[in-house]
């Protein structure tokens, strides 16, 4: 897997501190094309941190972050606005879910395709032949994306009316309508049973074969995590412990020590 | 049953007790302003203890009442009758076109003969409504739509007011010319108001908006050399007639249609904005601003945008005001006039359009109609507010969002 791993994402030597507190010492890490690679570690140990870090809402100390895009040119990530991170093609969904409450579902979908279109002002009041068509072109799209994540009968309901684990795949629906190459899930499972666990499980592989898309995952849900994930990356206290296939990191004695608890019985 | 009729004769005297305990409550409320009466000229003090006891009898009675309706709205819309057939007749004007047209077509008539039906005076009330429409509409914009609190909208319809004011006084410049640069100048002002507050939300953004709002009203009261001071621009020329001259009450009614094109062309581009994928990035703003920008959405832009999109409107309005009065002076452009256009989103209901026309309707023709009542009418008119806002804080009507039919399977969208 290593050897053919063409790169999607690059982080080198990353580091945040907070005032005199260092959330994230020197962390690298890569995700290459069509991986779904996971990011776990105990509470507060800077996994969110370092989604926050690399989609733009922070920024980091130092250390640099550099975007592969397939069949693009490669982009450094730092400095740049959420916004232009997603328009590079990074997207996200978040840990406490963060859907626009007061939309219907679908429109939740639409806005994502914000970046990925153009009308403006003038189309907006005229409705020219283009922007009607970029409308229809955008409500067809966010359609597909609802029907892919299971959704499709929820089109007009407004989000807040939406049973959890729904609410947890349309964050996914909307994150792939702004069209990335990674996709980045902060604990995509928390809060679901063991049937929308495996549902979860189920969709995110569809996603990576049918998109062709890499996907970094925060988990706390282990089952999950060594069930679909081709390599992982431990954090403990903003430090990389161990990195490496599931079965190597279910072996590892710091991670056994750190996370797992000390009588842990793999 | 003997347990069953216990617990209900409790509770009926749980009812009473507390309904008493209202009476003497607002009995002693009002006992300084409803029972003494001081009369200075003869020094004697008149007590007027009937007045006490009707204060006591109604409170007692109207509180039942509250108490019904209070009980009612905690039931909850589904439950509760009022919720359902409210949103039943709404979905039936919405939907059903055999409603909806002939509706529309009553109101467009009505609105057409107004003038014509009553008086001056009345059609002079009616252009106020409507530029306050317009107001609440802008407004709706910001506050509404983008989530942005806004506290110094005034500004810009000063903005717009002395723009036409000073054009007009020192060039001669036209109604029609100054129209639409009045609108580009309060955008601009919206952008130059946005830039700093970019970064702010809420209580900290109403603050400076509300700071922005008072300074330029000061420096219109205060710069004389630039706005005349206090004492105002007097002799703004009425609209221009196209070569015919019109008597007063004729330039009121042409002031009326003028208003109506406005509100109706305010509509449609609102109402269009709304469903736009800008209007979609402000409601998301609103939502979610951490979310918007992970989507994708520029928040800088969305943000200026608002302001000035919403500014626009008030630039308009300024301009109508200035044609209206032909006068104009600081005095209209207090924190007041902020304080009532906002009142006007939020009690018509925020992000609706029907909503913020029938809030500008209550908010500025009741006060007028109230005037019956003399001394009361304010009295009445705040009474009117706070029961609004009890019973249905989401506005008088809510926001519906866009729905989107779909052919099973193939994923074609359209739009009813």
């Amino acid at each position: 897997m290593t050897a053919a791993l063409i790169p999607v994402l690059e982080v080198n030597g990353l580091i945040m501190d907070f005032g005199g507190l260092r959330a994230l010492d020197d962390i690298s890490i890569r995700v290459g094309r069509g991986e779904i690679v996971a990011l776990i570690g105990p509470n507060g140990a800077g996994k969110t941190t370092f989604f926050n870090c690399i989609t733009g809402i922070y920024e980091p100390t130092s250390g640099e972050m550099i975007a592969h895009p397939p069949g693009g040119l490669s982009k450094r990530l730092n400095r740049l606005k959420p916004n232009k991170v997603t328009e590079q093609g990074l997207a996200r969904t978040f840990q406490n879910i963060r859907l626009f409450q007061k939309m219907t579902v679908l429109e939740n979908v639409m806005v994502a395709r914000h970046c990925r279109t153009r009308s403006g002002i003038f189309g907006a009041v005229f409705r020219d032949e283009r922007t009607r068509r970029e409308e229809r072109d955008m409500v067809d799209f966010s359609y597909r994306m609802l029907v892919k994540v299971g959704l499709e009968k929820y089109v007009n309901e407004l989000a807040c009316e939406l049973p959890y684990g729904a609410q947890r795949r349309l964050e996914i629906a909307r994150a792939m309508a702004t069209e990335p190459f990674l996709l980045l899930l902060d604990e995509p499972a928390a809060g679901m049973n063991p049937k929308e666990t495996a549902e979860l499980d189920e969709l995110i592989t569809r996603i990576r074969d049918e998109e062709g898309l890499s996907i970094l995952l925060i988990e706390h849900d282990m089952k999950l995590v060594m069930s679909i994930s081709e390599r992982i990356y431990v954090l403990d206290y903003g430090q990389m412990i161990a990195q490496g296939t599931p079965g190597e990191v279910s072996a590892n004695p710091a991670v056994i020590k750190a996370y797992l608890g000390e009588a842990f019985d793999a | 049953m003997a347990i069953a009729w216990k617990s209900l004769t409790r509770r009926a005297g749980g009812e009473v007790a507390r309904s008493l305990l209202a009476a003497v409550w607002f009995m002693f409320l009002t006992f300084p302003i409803m029972v003494i009466k001081v009369s200075p000229l003869d020094k004697t003090i008149e007590w007027r203890w009937m007045r006490m006891v009707y204060v006591g009898v109604g409170a007692f009675f109207l509180s039942f009442v509250w108490r019904y309706l209070l009980e009612r709205k905690e039931t909850g819309p589904d439950k509760g009758e009022a919720g359902s057939w409210q949103k039943r007749v709404g979905a039936r004007i919405r939907t059903d076109r055999r409603v909806f047209i002939p509706l529309l077509a009553a109101v467009g008539a009505f609105v057409l003969v107004f003038p014509l039906l009553f008086s001056s005076y009345q059609t002079s009330i009616m252009i106020t409504a409507l530029m306050y429409v317009m107001l609440g509409l802008g407004l709706n914009i910001v506050v509404g739509l983008a989530g942005l609190l806004d506290l110094g909208y005034v500004a810009f319809y000063a903005v717009g007011a002395y723009f036409y004011a000073l054009m007009n006084h020192h060039f001669g410049i036209g109604f029609w010319v100054a129209l639409p640069l009045a609108g580009l100048l309060a955008a601009t002002f919206g952008i130059l108001l946005g830039f700093p507050v970019l970064r702010l939300r809420g209580d900290y953004l109403a603050i400076v908006t509300l700071g922005f709002g008072e300074i330029i009203r000061l420096i219109l009261e205060n710069w004389n050399e630039f706005s005349f001071g206090p004492s105002g621009i007097a002799g703004i020329s009425r609209p221009f007639t196209f070569g015919f001259t019109l008597t007063l009450e004729e330039h009121t009614i042409y002031l009326y249609y003028i208003m109506i094109g406005l509100v109706l062309f305010t509509i449609l581009v609102v109402g269009r904005l709304r469903n736009s994928r800008i209007g979609r990035a402000w409601i998301a703003l609103r939502e979610d601003e951490i979310a918007c920008q992970a989507m994708g959405i520029d928040k800088t832009r969305t943000k200026l945008m608002a302001f000035a999109l919403g500014a626009t409107w008030a630039g308009f309005v300024g301009c109508i005001l200035a044609a209206k009065t032909t006068f104009i002076n600081p005095a209209s452009f207090t924190f007041m006039e902020s304080a009532i256009i906002l009142s006007i989103v939020v009690l018509g209901g925020m992000g609706s359009i029907v909503g913020v026309i029938v809030g500008a309707f209550v908010l500025i023709l009741l006060p007028e109609y109230l005037r019956a009542f003399s001394e009361y009418r304010m009295l009445a008119f705040g009474a009117a507010m706070v029961l609004i806002m009890v019973f249905r804080p989401q506005g008088i009507i809510s926001g519906i969002r866009q729905r989107y039919e779909f052919h099973a399977q193939t994923g074609e969208g359209a739009q009813p």
